[in-house]
């Protein structure tokens, strides 16, 4: 085991409906090899062995591609570090008897289940309301390959395509908002041939239910595109702007 | 679709920002332009020629009640625009470390915008007001006969608390456009690797320039540089 001394101060709350309020949990023997992650198991196991209640988190692939790791770390998405999420944030990040804030993204759109855990079902319905391209399956179907593409598009598509939906970009905006992750899953279609005939109808649709889902308003700080861990360009928030505009005023 | 409309989405709300913005911008280019008249230094003569012309044009009295409207515009949308991200997030973070990924001003827009109101108030109190409604009566004339609305920063100028109020207003200007010249073209979505720069390059040099010419005039008439 490792030798760091941690004072972690974690979100405890009960429910949905309960107020929720900051718990002081010390930490001892801490490896700087563990992942932020694993540093909390081991609390958790610490916290079973008591007969206390375990800290509820979100987590599962742990290698940085489910999206499903999230927590608010010491003031920043997924900690210090950038491109990470927090399952390859490092104990070495931190230094011996370091206090650490650990809390759960806040967003009205993102309503906490347990803990740190939050409901990110929100992304979900947006993705739902146009985020995807319709298939001809009537067996004249076209080889997706044989349409010739730009390199320079497929490439800024498949960067957009990274989006992992972690919702870092949500917790990270001093407003909120949901724009980045909706602008990548835009861009991510509508930079493609095949997007193109429903483009204008999923800038709407997707920009709707986002507006209904209770976020924010963009104001351009950049603070998502800093602190995305797959570094999602702001670059895909203006053309999110671009096409909806166009949308907004040429929709019959 | 887009049930709510043409005005009620959150992006044609960032829409409406970045135009009326821009739209004060250029006010902010006609407004700079000729009050740096008075930096001809001529006891206020070619400052009075144009004011008299601004006051007198039917074009300008016709934009002049246009350029309220999208300050009010620009004050309401962002008025709502704020309440909503408020909203947004009901629970705010025990720790929140947001020098990490932005800049101070660019997430302090509503409250350096209250700042240039407030400032606005005073300032439309202290040249509008007198202009436009109560009459110059009481500075007289200047050298070439012309009403003397030089006269009028004279006085007001004349007191160093107002000169710093003045200055103040401008910083708040200053961040208020740092974050804002960019920012509408951004929420407009003209966005593109070429341009960015020039963008950026402009924003920068048109918040350091506009509000430093601005900050001067109160500074120059009272350390009597100007006279």
């Amino acid at each position: 085991m490792g030798n760091m001394k941690l004072t972690l101060k974690v979100w405890r709350q009960n429910g949905p409906n309960d107020n929720g309020k900051i718990v002081d949990y010390p930490v001892n023997d801490v490896s700087e090899d563990m992942s932020f992650l694993e540093m909390l198991d081991v609390l958790n196991d610490d916290l079973v062995r008591k007969g206390d209640d375990p800290i509820a988190f979100d987590h599962d692939c742990r290698e940085g591609i489910c999206g499903m790791c999230s927590l608010f770390i010491n003031g920043e998405a997924h900690g210090p570090g950038r491109g990470i999420t927090t399952c390859q944030l490092h104990m070495r990040k931190f230094k011996d008897g370091d206090t650490i804030y650990v809390e759960p993204w806040r967003s009205a759109a993102f309503p906490v289940i347990k803990d740190l855990a939050t409901n990110r079902g929100a992304f979900d319905r947006i993705q739902a309301a146009g985020g995807f391209v319709s298939v001809n399956t009537s067996g004249n179907l076209v080889d997706g390959n044989a349409v010739p593409i730009p390199k320079d598009d497929a490439d800024k598509a498949f960067d957009a395509a990274t989006c992992i939906g972690c919702g870092a970009c949500v917790a990270t905006c001093p407003n909120g908002s949901a724009m980045l992750f909706t602008a990548a899953k835009v861009s991510q279609l509508s930079l493609l041939p095949q997007g193109h005939p429903e483009a204008k109808r999923r800038a709407l649709a997707m920009v709707e239910q986002m507006d209904k889902e209770g976020f924010g308003n963009c104001s351009n700080t950049g603070a998502c595109e800093i602190e995305c861990p797959k570094g999602i360009s702001l670059e895909h928030i203006a053309r999110l702007n671009r096409e909806y505009l166009v949308a907004t005023v040429t929709k019959e | 679709m887009a049930s709510k409309g043409l005005f009620g989405s959150s992006l044609v709300k960032k829409y409406w920002m970045a135009l009326t913005g821009l739209f004060l911008i250029s006010f902010l280019v006609v407004h700079v332009t000729l009050n740096a008249f008075i930096f001809f230094n001529d006891g206020g003569v070619t400052f009075n020629t144009g004011a008299e012309f601004m006051a007198k044009n039917p074009i300008i009295r016709t934009m002049e009640i246009v350029l309220f409207i999208g300050l009010i515009a620009h004050i309401v949308d962002g008025l709502m625009l704020w309440s909503q991200n408020r909203a947004a997030r009901p629970v705010k973070y025990a720790m929140e470390k947001g020098s990490a990924n932005r800049s101070w001003y660019s997430a302090s827009m509503g409250i350096l915008g209250t700042l240039i109101l407030f400032f606005l108030i005073m300032h439309l109190w202290h040249f509008w007001v007198k202009s436009r409604i109560t009459g110059l009566h009481h500075y007289g004339l200047d050298a070439e006969g012309q009403e003397n609305l030089y006269g009028a920063m004279l006085e007001v100028f004349a007191n160093p608390w107002v000169v710093l109020l003045y200055v103040l207003g401008c910083f708040s200007l200053f961040w208020h456009l740092l974050h804002g010249f960019k920012s509408a073209f951004q929420s407009l979505g003209l966005n593109h690797k070429r341009y960015n720069p020039i963008i950026a390059f402009l924003g920068t040099a048109f918040s350091i320039v506009v509000p430093t010419l601005f900050a001067l005039m109160p500074v120059s008439i009272y350390l009597g540089w100007i006279k």
